[in-house]
C-alpha cells in the first residue's frame, strides 16, 4: 500500500494522563494528570485505566476548548479483551466510535485513521486515543500482579497511562504529514519475555517502506522514534539498519526509553504498552515540536500481536508497526 | 532484505546475559535460609508444645503459608521473589504465593466465579501432577511389594 499523504490535517489539541511510575519518570512534568496511586482512586485496575482515559480525553477537550460532542468520531484502542476500556468509556459519549486493535502500535494507527477521515471530509474533528495499565496488561498477558515470578532483564514494563489527540483541518503548529500502514511481520520468535526483539523487524520493515515510498532517509527527520522496543529491541533495530548499511545518524530513539528513567526505576528493559508511544508522542515530541526544538519527526509505534492462548499452543509472536510523521508549521 | 540468522545473532548479542550464577547463589541462600527458619520453627513447636516431629510439621507449614500469603497481600512477596527466584518459589512459600496472588487478582470478579474458580489457576498443575505422581509411584510400590 502507498504511504498516505495528508493534505490538511493538524493536531488541534492533546491530553495525557499517567500513573505513579510515569509521574516519577522522565515525562512526569508534561502530563496533564498524574496519579500517585495505581488504582487512581478507583476500585479495580480496569476502572483505574478507564479513569486515566477519561482524564486524558478531558484534558484534550479542555486544552482545545472543545466539548465531547464537538468531535465527530473517536478512534480508540487498549489492551484489555474486547477493548474493555475504550468501549466502556465510549458509552458515555454519544458520538461515532471506531475501535481498533493493533496491540501497542494502536496510537499511530488510530492517528492515521483520524487523518484519513478528516482529509476525506467525513469528519471535522476526530480523536485518536489509547490507554494501557500495567496491572490490567499483566493480568491479560502475563501472571497475576502479586505472583512471585523472577522476570528476566529483557522483559518490558507496561506503561500506566492514556493519551488522546484531536485532529482537525484547522491550522495549528503541528501538522500530520503522512502515514504508512504496516505489515504483519513474524520471524517465528516465541520469547514473550523479549517482545522488543520480536518487534524490531516490524519496525524496520515499516520505517524502510516509509523511507522508500516518500524517498526520504534518516537525515530528513529530526527524530525517528519507535513505540516500545525498549533497550534490547532498539539495539536489535540499530543492528538491522547497520546490516543494511543505513546510517541512523543518531536520530533513532524509542518511547520505551523516553517515558521512564531506566537508571532509577525498576522497569527492566523499558516501557511498553499502548500508552508508551502515546505518552512519548504527546508529552515529549509534541512539546518539543511546539517549542521549535524539532521540526519533523517520524513515530513508528510497534505492536506484538500475540494471543496468550496461541502462544501457549507454541505459536510465535506476529508483530506490526504503523508510522506517522508530524511536522512543525509556522502559524 | 532481513535475514533471520542475522536477526537471531543480533538478539543473542544484544540481550542482557542471564545472571545465572547470581540467580543460583541467591536461590541457594534464600532457600537455605527458609530451610533453616523451618527447622527453627519446627523445633520451637516441638519444645514449646511438647510435640513430636510429625505433630509439629503441620503448624510449621502453616506458619510459612500464612507468612507468604500476608507478604503477597502487602505487595512485598513479588519484590522479594525477583531477587530470591527459586529460593522462594520451590519451598511451600511459592505454593502459598501462587494461591494468594490468583485469589487477589480475581477478587473483583466475586467469590464464586472470581476467587473460587481462579485460585488454583497456577497451583492447579502442582496439585494435578502431585496427585498423578503419587498415584503412579504408589502403584509401583504396591507392585514391588507383591
Amino acid at each position: 500500500m502507498k504511504t498516505i499523504q495528508f493534505k490538511n490535517v493538524y493536531v488541534h489539541s492533546y491530553g495525557a494522563a499517567g500513573g505513579p511510575m510515569e509521574k516519577q519518570g522522565l515525562l512526569g512534568s508534561h502530563l496533564d494528570v498524574a496519579f500517585d496511586d495505581v488504582y487512581c482512586g478507583e476500585k479495580t485496575y480496569e476502572m483505574a485505566e478507564r479513569k486515566l482515559l477519561s482524564c486524558a480525553i478531558e484534558a484534550m477537550l479542555k486544552n482545545g476548548d472543545l466539548k465531547a460532542e464537538d468531535i465527530d468520531c473517536y478512534v480508540g484502542s487498549d489492551l484489555i479483551n474486547q477493548l474493555g476500556t475504550a468501549h466502556y468509556f465510549m458509552k458515555h459519549i454519544a458520538q461515532s466510535f471506531l475501535g481498533v486493535y493493533a496491540a501497542c502500535s494502536a496510537s499511530t494507527l488510530a492517528s492515521a485513521i483520524c487523518g484519513m477521515m478528516i482529509d476525506a471530509g467525513y469528519a471535522e474533528k476526530a480523536c485518536a486515543f489509547v490507554s494501557s495499565h500495567n496491572a490490567t496488561a499483566e493480568r491479560q498477558f502475563r501472571y497475576p500482579n502479586e505472583y512471585g515470578v523472577q522476570k528476566p532483564d529483557t522483559t518490558t514494563f507496561t506503561v500506566t497511562g492514556a493519551g488522546a489527540i484531536c485532529f482537525s483541518r484547522q491550522k495549528s503548529e503541528i501538522r500530520l504529514v503522512s502515514a504508512t500502514i504496516g505489515k504483519v511481520v513474524d520471524f517465528g520468535f516465541k520469547n514473550v519475555n523479549d517482545m522488543g526483539s520480536a518487534m524490531a523487524p516490524a519496525a524496520f520493515d515499516t520505517i524502510m517502506t516509509h523511507f522508500k515510498n516518500t524517498n526520504t532517509s534518516f537525515k530528513d527527520y529530526d527524530l525517528v522514534v519507535t513505540g516500545d522496543l525498549s533497550k534490547v529491541g532498539l539495539t536489535v533495530l540499530f543492528d538491522l539498519f547497520e546490516n543494511e548499511g543505513i546510517d541512523t545518524d543518531k536520530r533513532l530513539a524509542d518511547c520505551g526509553l523516553i517515558v521512564y528513567n531506566l537508571m532509577d526505576q525498576p522497569v527492566f528493559s523499558g516501557g511498553s504498552g499502548c500508552a508508551c508511544s502515546a505518552l512519548g508522542t504527546i508529552a515529549s515530541l509534541f512539546p518539543k515540536i511546539k517549542e521549535g526544538n524539532i521540526h519533523r519527526v517520524l513515530v513508528a509505534a510497534t505492536g506484538a500481536l500475540l494471543s496468550p492462548v496461541l502462544v501457549q499452543q507454541k505459536d510465535s509472536i506476529p508483530c506490526i508497526s504503523h508510522c506517522v510523521v508530524y511536522e512543525r508549521v509556522s502559524v | 532484505m532481513m535475514d533471520i540468522n542475522q536477526i537471531e545473532q543480533s538478539i543473542q548479542k544484544r540481550a542482557p546475559k542471564k545472571a545465572k550464577l547470581k540467580n543460583l547463589i541467591m536461590a541457594f541462600v534464600w532457600g537455605g535460609c527458609i530451610g533453616l527458619a523451618g527447622q527453627l520453627v519446627l523445633e520451637g513447636f516441638m519444645n514449646a508444645l511438647n510435640l513430636s516431629v510429625q505433630q509439629a510439621t503441620g503448624p510449621t507449614l502453616m506458619v510459612f503459608i500464612t507468612t507468604a500469603a500476608l507478604l503477597t497481600g502487602f505487595g512485598i512477596y513479588d519484590r522479594l521473589a525477583q531477587h530470591a527466584g527459586a529460593g522462594l518459589f520451590i519451598p511451600i512459600t511459592g505454593f502459598s504465593n501462587s494461591l494468594t496472588s490468583c485469589a487477589l487478582e480475581s477478587k473483583s470478579e466475586g467469590l464464586i466465579y472470581g476467587i473460587g474458580s481462579n485460585m488454583f489457576k497456577l497451583a492447579g498443575s502442582v496439585l494435578t501432577y502431585g496427585i498423578v505422581t503419587a498415584y503412579v509411584l504408589g502403584t509401583i510400590r504396591m507392585l514391588i511389594g507383591l
